[in-house]
């Protein structure tokens, strides 16, 4: 599953990416594999959504949401 | 850029500390250890060629050492024009820019592991580094302990807790800058074999391929050069060799499934991530939700957030328009003061009316809209500061992103409709090439305050002042009508740029939602002022410039007293002296009961209280008298009028005999289609400087003298003017037209100036103008036709 099929208040461990060649400030902001992420909240209109990774808050789209393999714990 | 010549600083340790570049990622306090540091002495300036501000001050104490703000940058290899400048700065690629001798990294405890990433890109430059590790309060109370000697044997640096928003920790950190220390062992993390490999093989390319580039620097360059195309075009003409290299390494890496992009990030936060966690302590259960996850949950709720957004933004545009109206006429009344002193004080002459008309007149119509630029850049200031910018861009990017944009765009739009020079400026923050020029590209076509005035003359004189639904007056939705076509096709501008005019990488939206804070007003107001500054030396330069190249354009050719004129005023002359002569043969008027009369009449003229009561028993002793003068003074009175009509035609002749008037004539053709007279043509000519102008173009074509906006006199004579068939020339569809073609045109050379400095090329502003050009002549083509062939006109 991708960490767009998390629902708010789900976390879940990023596994790894879907795509070869996802956006690199992803991962510069901390999206690797091996990292826990929290879907917070989605924005009003359903999209971006709001994740808590290593203790802040990071906002992404669903597309880039679709790209990250996650298990859910 | 220029060849980097940075060796000498990296070689030989300076002798004395000069340069202190201050790193880190936005939001860290980058800006108040810079204040702390500085005191109040630092200066504000650009980037060569691009308008990212150069923040540097003195460190204050007995160093003559100099402290530079760098734009904040979550990682070494940049993705924004801001993260550029950041690297640029540090590896020492900007003209006339040496690297820095001690970089201070500043961190925020609270958020220390994605904080240490750029730490440790940092580190591999070999450059002396400290780290301010800032927000200790908020690290303590987010129930975090961080074990900071730990840190800093881990690193190999000197680390400073610090809370600088209180000022704590400066004493420490100064001592640790002036101590210079010792340049930090690069690559404390490892790289995953297969790609250390290749790294190692592509530095020594890159040796050969640039021996100019300082050794330090290599490592860095080959990460971002594997890892980022834009990064490998860099070496395109300067290292062809590498580049091939890198290619080749690509592809080999590539057949292997090795993940070499992402081998950096990887390698650091594989080190990182354990640090952390053996140096950091939770107190505190991480699930707790905090104050700031509390107004989130209503600032972004689903009703509330869409709420509050829209009413911020209407309290902060009611603000603009409302608060700044009084400090605005203001300065206005004490432009046109000034210039009646220097024309009370200068002897009359063309030097003298340049000053007045051209250079006073022409800095006045920058500073006019300095009170509603302050208050914008204090609102963008105070959202800034307290975070709630990046909700904005949470809020709307949905909405963005159906036309193309992202949520960053908001802010640079919003800001467009105060001016679109701070909204263009602001689009610097957009990390997506693409979406910042797309940006730059409609954001003029957001309303900004200069199209204010020609709205409300136009709407006041031809939109009827009815209500409908008994609540929405016509004038109103006329004026909101104004601003909807604004944004609308900005929208429809993007979605067509984006989808067919400019290509590059599609954008993505990654950004951090920073907690909120408790904004300081001070600093607030210090960078209102800051980019108040900016603005008003760079609008102002250009503008100032215009102003005297359209006041030539106006006053020349100068054409010689005509003979028509002079024979009009010498009828008037005629008239009047005939008229005196009838009143003293019928009434047997002598000067001097008029002079005894003068004072009565004068307060009659300015509505004195009492004078009616004094001319009434003037009147019951000498009635014939006072007859005969009340009859003198409305000789007088026609004679004044006249003169003035005599005055203002000879004015209007003047300026359709100069260049201005000319252009209009010429282009009459090609505007008559959309319902344009010369004079109008005129004008919107004048209004390539600037859109306000044209209000006073007309006022000078159509006579009436000086005016503005409100002006009732101006009003009348636009509503009065025919053409010689006797038909109106301003019907309510003219107007309409009119009104459509400022919300379109690109009449602002500042913002071709300014689009110019951002994208470093006259191509864009180029295109820019000739689209919004494009569309206002066919949408007012449109409107007054389509208007003609229902029967409107
Ligand atoms: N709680 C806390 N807030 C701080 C501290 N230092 C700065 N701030 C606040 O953090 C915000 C961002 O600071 P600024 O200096 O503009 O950060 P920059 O973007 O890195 O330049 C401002 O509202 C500051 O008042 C600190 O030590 N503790
Ligand atoms: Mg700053």
């Amino acid at each position: 599953m991708t960490l767009k099929d998390l629902k708010p208040g789900e976390s879940g461990t990023i596994t790894g990416y879907t795509e070869t060649t996802p956006p690199m400030r992803l991962m510069e902001m901390g999206m690797l594999p091996g990292a826990v992420v929290e879907v917070v909240r989605l924005a009003p209109l359903g999209d971006p959504i709001d994740l808590k990774v290593r203790g802040y808050h990071l906002s992404i789209r669903k597309h880039e949401a679709g790209m990250i393999e996650v298990q859910r714990v | 850029m220029p060849a980097p010549d940075s060796s000498a600083s990296l070689t030989e340790a300076p002798a004395r500390l000069r340069r202190i570049a201050l790193a880190g990622n936005p939001n860290v306090g980058k800006t108040t250890v810079f204040n702390l540091l500085t005191g109040l002495r630092q200066k504000v300036a650009n980037y060569p060629g691009v308008t990212v501000e150069r923040k540097s001050g003195r460190l204050v104490g007995a160093e003559p050492a100099e402290v530079i703000d760098l734009p904040g940058t979550y990682s070494l290899n940049p993705k924004s024009l801001d993260e550029q400048i950041a690297y640029d700065m540090l590896v020492g690629r900007i003209e006339g820019e040496r690297s820095p001798d001690v970089v201070v990294c500043v961190a925020d405890a609270s958020n220390l592991e994605r904080n240490l990433f750029l730490v440790t890109q940092v580190m591999d430059l070999g450059l002396p580094t400290v780290v301010a590790l800032n927000m200790m309060d908020a690290a303590e109370a987010a129930g975090l302990r961080i074990d900071t000697e730990s840190l800093s044997r881990a690193l190999g640096l000197p680390v400073v807790p610090m809370v600088a928003a209180q000022g704590k920790g400066l004493e420490e950190l100064r001592a640790a800058v002036l101590n210079l220390p010792e340049p930090p062992t690069p690559r404390r993390w490892t790289l995953m074999d297969v790609v250390d490999a290749r790294v190692r093989e592509l530095t020594e390319v890159l040796a050969d391929a640039a021996p100019d580039l300082p050794e330090a620097h290599r490592f860095s360059e080959v990460l971002h050069a594997l890892a980022e195309d834009k990064a490998l075009e860099y070496w395109e003409t300067r290292a062809p060799a590498f580049k091939q290299a890198v290619e080749q390494a690509r592809q080999t890496l590539n057949e292997r499934n090795v993940p070499y992009r992402f081998a950096e990030v990887m390698g650091r936060y594989n080190w990182l991530t354990p640090l952390v966690a053996q140096l950091v302590t939770r107190h505190k259960d991480p699930s707790e939700r905090t104050w700031s996850d509390k107004i989130d949950a209503v600032v972004t709720h689903r009703v509330g957030g869409p709420l509050i957004f829209i009413v911020t933004l209407a309290l902060i545009f009611q603000a603009v328009f409302t608060w700044a109206t009084p400090a605005m006429d203001l300065i206005e009344a004490s432009m046109m003061a000034l210039g009646t002193l220097v024309r009370d004080l200068l002897p009359a002459g063309a030097v003298t009316d340049l000053l007045v008309e051209g250079v006073i007149a022409g800095v006045g119509n920058v500073l006019v809209f300095l009170p509603q630029i302050l208050l914008l850049f204090f609102f963008l200031g105070l959202m800034e500061d307290t975070g709630y910018m990046a909700r904005t861009a949470f809020i709307m990017d949905r909405v963005m992103n159906k036309v193309g944009l992202s949520g960053g765009s908001v802010v640079p739009l919003l800001s467009s409709f105060a001016c679109a020079i701070p909204g263009i400026m602001a689009a610097r923050t957009l990390d997506n090439e693409r979406d910042r020029l797309i940006t730059i590209m409609v954001a003029p076509l957001m309303s900004c305050s200069a199209r204010l005035p020609i709205y409300t003359l136009f709407i006041a004189a031809f939109i009827p002042a009815g209500v409908l639904f008994g609540f929405v007056g016509y004038q109103g939705l006329a004026m909101f009508s104004m601003y909807l076509m604004g944004i609308v096709m900005a929208f429809v501008a993007a979605w067509i740029l984006k989808k067919f005019v400019i290509k590059g990488a599609s954008s993505y939206f990654v950004m951090e939602l920073p907690p909120y804070r408790m904004p300081k007003i001070k600093h607030v107001l210090w960078r209102m002022v800051e980019r108040s500054k900016i603005f008003v030396m760079r609008a102002g330069k250009i503008i100032f410039g215009l102003s005297i190249v359209l006041w030539f354009l106006a006053s020349y050719p100068k054409v010689g007293p005509s003979p028509e004129f002079e024979a009009q005023q010498a009828a008037v002359e005629t008239q009047r002296q005939v008229s005196l002569d009838q009143i003293a043969a019928a009434r047997g008027v002598t000067a001097e009961t008029f002079m005894a009369l003068d004072p009565v009449v004068a307060a009659m003229q300015f509505q004195e209280a009492g004078a009616a009561a004094r001319l009434d028993s003037l009147r019951a002793l000498y009635p014939n008298q006072v007859a005969g003068a009340l009859s003198v003074y409305e000789v007088e009175q026609q004679y004044q009028a006249e003169l003035q009509q005599i005055t203002d035609a000879e004015d209007g002749y003047r300026i359709r005999n100069s260049i201005i008037g000319w252009m209009g004539r010429i282009l009459e053709p090609v505007m008559q289609p959309l319902g344009f007279d010369w004079k109008i043509s005129a004008g919107i000519v004048t209004a390539f400087a600037a859109r306000e102008v044209i209000v006073s173009t007309l006022g000078i074509l159509y006579s009436v003298g000086e005016v503005d906006e409100t002006s009732i006199a101006l009003r009348d004579q636009l509503k009065a003017d025919r053409y010689p068939d006797g038909r109106p020339v301003y019907t309510a569809l003219v107007a309409v037209s009119l009104l459509v073609f400022f919300v379109f045109a690109l009449q602002c050379m500042s913002t071709l100036a300014i689009a110019r400095r951002e994208t470093n090329s006259w191509f864009w502003p180029a295109v820019m103008w000739l689209y919004m050009t494009g569309l206002a002549y066919l949408f007012s083509l449109i409107v007054y036709q389509g208007g003609k062939a229902l029967g409107l006109g």
